[in-house]
């Protein structure tokens, strides 16, 4: 029989297998390669040089890009985060299932809109004489400079993640078992306590995933920085981009591409344990 | 008293975040028609100026000719390949199959300019930089992951007594596959073709590093944002926005929604992870 399954899985097997081997893992594997290769008149030739790296990790450009995205990222994440958790814990536990249903479609919606068209839509309202300050001066309110800064690459990343953070969070919380939370509510602890001490720790997995995908989409997007930020300073998104469109120099690239993998594997790693290990 | 207020303050939240979610998406349906070039309040009065402009610019013609015949063979190759995959998670156990399914729906978790570069720096080696194909083949790496999650799921509602009765009844396990398992599946296979299909249709940044002249739909946009101010971008936007929420509403048809409903009532809400797994829900 096992062999007998073995000879009918493989038809199946290969073709999805051989593709992402052949066209993910692999050229993620060259750029690992090509960070040791070097440019010569704008072309490309095999070598095994660490210039690339030396060139990179030496500038203290490159470490503050770093900087700026971790903080940019790490802030998205928790941002977004505590945005979402009210309005989770309200789909979850204070609306109909139907209703629940209708409202978690809604957030689906946003996934099959371009982002470019919401990013360049929130330019218009947070520009200088965007909506948001028209709105501000109604109320007699002086404007504020929203576009090109950081608290404008902040929008574009929670535009991004706010939806799916959201789903992730109302599906984590609305599996909490009630009687638990009735039985909080029995032993006369407060809503706070209760919200504290029962509903967070068990809706804490979807807490943390939900906080780690903020965390990715944000530390690899780079429109909201660009488009939103004022792409200055750089982040590291930024930094790829710059480096492989104008100056062809795909090692240098790479290099920075291999930080971001490295930064995100550990970062997942973490989370992952931080989300299941340590279980009572 | 107190926990009605909390209940109240709740939903006027939930509408807030639901406002900012579709505020963006309202504005450019609004703006794309102001008479206006700066997106900017107040209003200047109605004009289809844009939507005139956008459909007679004959790049962005191009461009759509060129995602509709990227879009369609890497919905079908996904939802192919995403099938092999969903089944084989689904029905054999084997070793490093953890390790098979983590690189199957690995790529949507690799930032897109990392993506990007990689396949621009190996295609180009495979002489396919800058050409059609190496969009397509992009587009099947991030897709294919879409495809197979919804696949999987539909699977995992399947009596696995039905194939069971299939093989006893002499069928080989390959007809079996195709009057049983497929037939079983076709719904969110179906689904699976167009949300992959419209996955393609949006995507810009991978798109963008390796397609060299050959713009799709969302990398004009790109140009167009790196440009000057252009309303053209919310007209496209739009009509975009319109024609993948068709897309994706007859998918969501498919993929068994109404069934879902239904048994939404008696069953309590289900384990699972990612933005279209809620809208499989339990059926059976």
């Amino acid at each position: 029989m096992s062999s007998n399954s073995s000879r009918r899985r493989w038809p199946l097997l290969l073709p999805p297998l051989l593709w992402q081997l052949t066209f993910f893992l692999l050229p993620l594997l060259f750029l690992f390669v090509i960070s040791f290769w070097s440019v010569v008149n704008f072309r490309l030739e095999p070598d095994m040089t660490l210039k690339n790296w030396d060139f990179m990790l030496s500038r203290s450009s490159f470490w503050s890009a770093y900087g700026h995205t971790w903080s940019l990222a790490l802030g998205a994440a928790v941002v977004t985060t505590c945005c979402s958790f009210p309005a989770a814990c309200s789909l979850a536990f204070t609306v109909s299932e139907r209703t629940r249903k209708l409202a978690l479609m809604f957030l689906v919606v946003p996934f099959f809109t371009s982002y470019l068209v919401r990013v360049y839509s929130w330019q218009a309202f947070l520009a200088d004489n965007g909506i948001v300050n028209a709105l501000l001066a109604l109320v007699g309110l002086d404007g504020l400079p929203m576009l090109n800064s950081d608290f404008g690459s902040l929008v574009g990343y929670v535009t991004l993640a706010l939806p799916l953070v959201t789903l992730v969070q109302t599906m984590g919380l609305a599996q909490i078992d009630r009687n638990l939370i009735e039985a909080a509510h029995n032993l006369r602890a407060g809503p706070v306590r209760t919200l504290f001490e029962v509903i967070m720790p068990l809706a804490k997995p979807s807490l943390v995933v939900g906080a780690l995908f903020a965390f990715i989409l944000a530390f690899g997007d780079f429109v909201a920085p660009t488009y939103l930020g004022g792409g200055a300073p750089p982040t590291l998104s930024n930094l790829i981009i710059d480096t492989t469109k104008s100056g062809q120099q795909w090692p240098r690239a790479a290099v920075v591409a291999i930080v971001m993998i490295l930064t995100l594997v550990v970062t997942s790693l973490a989370a992952v344990r931080l989300a299941y290990g340590r279980r009572k | 008293m107190m926990l009605r207020l909390g209940r109240w303050f709740g939903w006027a939240y939930t509408g807030y975040t639901f406002l900012f979610i579709l505020a963006p998406i309202a504005a450019s349906l609004v703006f794309s028609f102001n008479a206006d070039r700066f997106p900017s309040l107040p209003l200047k009065g109605f004009t289809t100026e844009w939507y005139g402009g956008t459909f007679t610019d004959p790049l962005v013609i191009e461009a759509f000719q060129r995602s509709v015949m990227v879009s369609i063979p890497v919905a079908l190759l996904s939802t192919i390949l995403g099938f092999c995959a969903a089944y084989c998670d689904f029905r054999f156990d084997f070793r490093g199959k953890s390790l098979f399914s983590l690189l199957m729906l690995l790529p949507p978790t690799i930032p897109a300019v990392i993506m990007g570069l990689g396949m621009l720096s190996y295609l180009s080696r495979m002489s396919l930089a800058g050409e059609v194909w190496a969009v397509l083949i992009s587009h099947v790496v991030i897709a294919l992951p879409f495809a197979m999650a919804m696949i999987r799921l539909r699977l995992a509602q399947m009596d696995s007594a039905l194939e069971e009765a299939s093989w006893n009844l002499r069928a080989s396990p390959a007809q079996t596959l195709w009057y049983v398992v497929l037939p079983f599946c076709k719904q969110s296979l179906v689904a699976a073709f167009l949300i992959t299909a419209a996955v393609s249709f949006d995507e810009f940044a991978v798109a963008w590093f390796v397609s060299g002249l050959n713009e799709t739909v969302p990398v004009r946009v790109l140009v167009f944002l790196q440009g000057q101010v252009s309303p053209v971008i919310n007209a496209i936007g739009t009509a975009v926005f319109t024609s993948s929420i068709f897309l994706v509403a007859i998918g969501m048809a498919f993929s068994g929604m109404g069934k879902a409903k239904r048994a939404a009532a008696e069953a309590p809400a289900q384990p699972a992870a990612g933005a279209l797994v809620s809208n499989n829900g339990l059926s059976l």
